[in-house]
């Protein structure tokens, strides 16, 4: 993981972005999730108990906001935000790296959401305890791809694991830090999505020059009965300039109970939710969804993360 | 046949030869040579045998990690040392491996392009040309890197 700043922030284990991080440590973290996983199905225990967790989410969030709450006070510590942005300084001019000093004087670690990319990069520059990035923009979300990793290991298997990746994969920012995480694990990763929306070139260039396999198409068709993972996501209505664009693509590989009379027994399908309509409410039942399981890895996973940047001294020095 | 000189020689400071043509400007902006500055400079452009610029610059020695940033627009550019007329010493610019505060990120949406107490940093890496990758939001500038020059 490490993105160490300089000089005395040398040892602080911030988590920016998933491509700071090797296979390594993303196993680590994993595997520590594991072990916490049964404090979070109703658990309690006191890891942290006396430490302090700082939100700060510029933009909204349930699943994020929530599950950080949630996994801090599973670990015995409490939590501290600034309610909403009308409330805060923020609102009198503040900028971050202003609040960003002032916070980590109080809390032991922070987990930031911003509307800007490299804002969490930036916030590590100036903070004196760790930062967590929740989501910056367009840009990273490492939290949610090391959820994501966790289910695909838990309830499929992650070495090798054929993967398709359908809908918004071009605005949608968990798909970028998936994709490249996914390529860690030697996955072959099928991307599906309309020509629109599909990832930017220079990623899969990356990625086709690390050898990872790697095709697209806008067929699901194609790989609907071949793949051991369907990863769904939102076509996300904010991050189109035009309207009349969202409303072409809406809608977009629907999966519903006909769907799945040609998948694979053993199929999971995920989904980072919200879900618009990209999942039929009939499909929650069946064995192959895994959705609701995966927002709440995000507990366990996020314990984990908490636990090692605060508690148990495990990310302080050499590595996750 | 004497070669006739466009611009005279100087006595001390430094030449920049081999500036691709028509970058002499962008070299300047680089350099932070602009209005208000004192330096006595002479600018030739689009030599026309050799299609390169020239930057003459009296009475400043550049050091390396200051002229080191015009490879990012021209990696063929010479750096000569003039002293009492004579070249003390001639090296290529060195691309660096990290440039701050020179080139804006082209994201409109990245941190750096707000009023946020940081400056624009880039990793270099060389692909078929020069790749600036933003340290904080990743974007990569490959083309045109000129038009990005604060």
């Amino acid at each position: 993981m490490l993105n160490r700043t300089a000089g005395l922030r040398d040892v602080m284990p911030h988590v920016i972005s998933i491509r700071d991080f090797s296979r390594d440590e993303i196993d680590r973290i994993l595997d520590r999730a594991a072990e916490l996983e049964p404090i979070a199905h109703g658990g309690s225990s006191d890891l942290l108990a006396g430490r302090i967790l700082a939100t700060l989410f510029h933009e909204p969030s349930t699943r994020t906001r929530l599950s950080f709450d949630a996994a801090m006070k599973r670990l015995g510590g409490s939590v501290i935000d600034f309610g909403s942005i009308e409330g805060s300084a923020v609102s009198k001019g503040e900028n971050l790296a202003d609040t960003i000093a002032v916070v980590s004087g109080y809390a032991d670690a922070i987990v930031l959401r911003h509307p800007k990319e490299g804002a969490a990069r930036m916030a590590s520059e100036f903070s004196r305890v760790p930062i967590i990035n929740a989501g910056d923009g367009a840009g990273q979300h490492p939290t949610q791809t090391l959820l994501d990793l966790y289910t695909i290991r838990k309830e499929s298997t992650l070495d090798r694991v054929k993967i398709a990746i359908v809908g918004d994969l071009k605005y949608g920012r968990t798909v970028h830090s998936l994709v490249y995480a996914l390529s860690l694990y030697n996955a072959e990763i099928h991307l599906v999505s309309p020509d629109q929306l599909k990832v930017p070139e220079s990623l899969t260039n990356d990625l086709s020059e690390s050898g990872t396999r790697i095709t697209e198409t806008t067929d699901l068709d194609e790989v609907i009965d071949y793949v051991d993972v369907m990863y769904l996501t939102r076509i996300q209505k904010e991050r189109f300039p035009d309207p009349n664009e969202y409303r072409t693509v809406a809608g977009s590989y629907r999966i519903t109970e006909e769907t799945l009379k040609r998948v694979k027994d053993d199929l999971i399908i995920m989904h980072p939710l919200p879900r618009v309509d990209e999942i039929d409410y009939g499909v929650d039942s069946s064995r192959h969804a895994v959705y609701f399981k995966q927002s709440f890895y995000g507990v366990p996973v996020r314990m984990a993360i908490l636990s090692m940047v605060m508690g148990d001294g495990t990310a302080a020095t050499g590595g996750w | 046949m004497k070669r006739e000189l466009r611009v005279r020689r100087i006595k001390n400071g430094t030449v920049i030869d081999h500036i691709a043509a028509g970058h002499a400007l962008n070299v300047l902006r680089i350099l932070g040579i602009a209005d208000g500055s004192t330096e006595v400079v002479s600018v030739v452009m689009n030599v026309s045998d050799q299609k390169k610029d020239i930057v003459k610059i009296e009475d400043w020695e550049l050091a390396p990690d200051e002229v080191d940033k015009i490879a990012l627009i021209s990696p063929d550019a010479i750096i000569n040392i003039i002293r009492d007329y004579e070249v003390v010493e001639k090296r290529k610019v060195v691309l660096p491996s990290q440039i701050v505060g020179v080139v804006r990120c082209m994201n409109p949406n990245c941190i750096t392009n707000t009023d946020e107490p940081v400056k624009p940093r880039f990793v270099i890496r060389r692909g078929e040309g020069v790749e600036l990758h933003c340290v904080y939001c990743g974007r990569v500038i490959t083309d045109q890197i000129a038009e990005f020059l604060i």
